[in-house]
């Protein structure tokens, strides 16, 4: 539970919102460019980032800071379950279904 | 063009999409439970999903908001794994030049992975009069939107009455996982994935908040 006041959050949200939007509007709505008017370094960085930061989220995702760090636990070994179906598959649904599975399986058994 | 075409190309929109959006909509159940979940209001934990409108990035605002991450770390977040969406935008953008700006802002609104990978190929193959484009594309748009803002407004209402002994939480990282897995294209894309894994862990004990734009 977050201890960030509502007002703050709304500041969050509008603001990822219009930069969001900014985004989304940069090309459609003021440069009227194609892709091939992108910097070639600024293209390749923007392919990067979203393998980068699913990753890193996925990460602190399972790897809970506040818990001390056991490589054994529960999580962890739904974790890697669902990730080999998500490179088997590249499915967003049978990953969750596999490791909610899995997760739930291991919590009963322990 | 007909009213009655620009409805059928608009309709032939709604159906292209459809097959996605069945795996849309555990993604926005998810997103929506996950908002409540980190201790916002029912309200704004729902306006996350017409304001930004963009699942992942709703996804990381929730998860950081819940550790109590610092407000510009958050946005930064958000805006950095919204960045493709400029990428998309540039590919759209020279098959749209010529409508109208309320047209063009209601486009980029819509601007989705989805919708972009559902009228981008139409788009580049057939060269068809302004409509018949911006009717399909908003077929596509309209049809992710609609069920974007259905799944995650009942994923807010289920929120609070999920058991924690579900453990639903745990789908948010499975969500992040199954993105890096299809963001993973080539061997570049798979060394920025291991590299933003390693960063976010190293990065912990450092602080936890630092570790995401630093991943990116």
């Amino acid at each position: 539970m977050t201890t960030i006041s509502s007002g703050e959050i709304w500041v969050v949200i509008f603001v990822a919102a219009a930069g969001t939007f900014a985004l989304r509007f940069s090309f459609v709505g003021v440069l009227k460019r194609g892709p091939e008017e992108i910097p070639d370094l600024a293209r390749r960085a923007l392919r990067l980032i979203p393998a980068a930061v699913m990753a890193a989220l996925a990460v602190t995702g399972i790897t809970n800071p506040e818990v001390s760090f056991d490589p054994w636990n529960e999580r962890m070994l739904a974790a890697l379950l669902a990730a080999v179906v998500a490179w088997r598959t590249k499915n967003v649904v049978a990953t969750i279904a596999a490791g909610m599975a899995a997760l739930w399986v291991l919590q009963a058994l322990v | 063009m007909s009213e009655s075409t620009l409805k059928s190309v608009f309709w032939a929109g709604v159906v292209n999409i459809s097959p996605i959006l069945i795996g849309v909509i555990p993604f926005a159940l998810i997103a929506g439970v996950a908002a409540v979940d980190a201790g916002l209001d029912s309200f704004a934990a729902y306006a996350l999903s017409p304001l930004v409108f963009a699942g992942a990035s709703q996804l990381a605002a929730a998860d950081l908001i819940g550790r109590d991450a610092s407000l510009a770390v958050i946005v930064l977040t958000v805006l950095v794994i919204n960045s493709r969406m400029v990428m998309y935008s540039a590919s759209m953008a020279p098959h749209f030049v010529k409508a109208s700006i309320g047209r063009k802002a209601a486009i980029a609104y819509l601007l989705t992975d989805q919708a972009f990978a559902v009228s981008i190929l139409r788009l580049e193959e057939r060269n068809e009069e302004l409509g018949v484009r911006v009717a399909y594309y908003l077929g596509a748009g309209l049809g992710l939107w609609t069920t974007w803002q259905l799944a995650s407004l009942a994923g807010v209402l289920i929120g609070a009455g999920v058991p924690s002994e579900w453990s639903l939480d745990f789908a948010v990282p499975l969500v992040f996982m199954a993105l890096t897995f299809l963001a993973i294209k080539d061997r570049t894309t798979l060394v920025a994935a291991v590299v933003g894994a390693t960063v976010a862990v190293a990065a912990f004990d450092l602080s936890y908040n630092l570790g995401l734009p630093l991943a990116a």
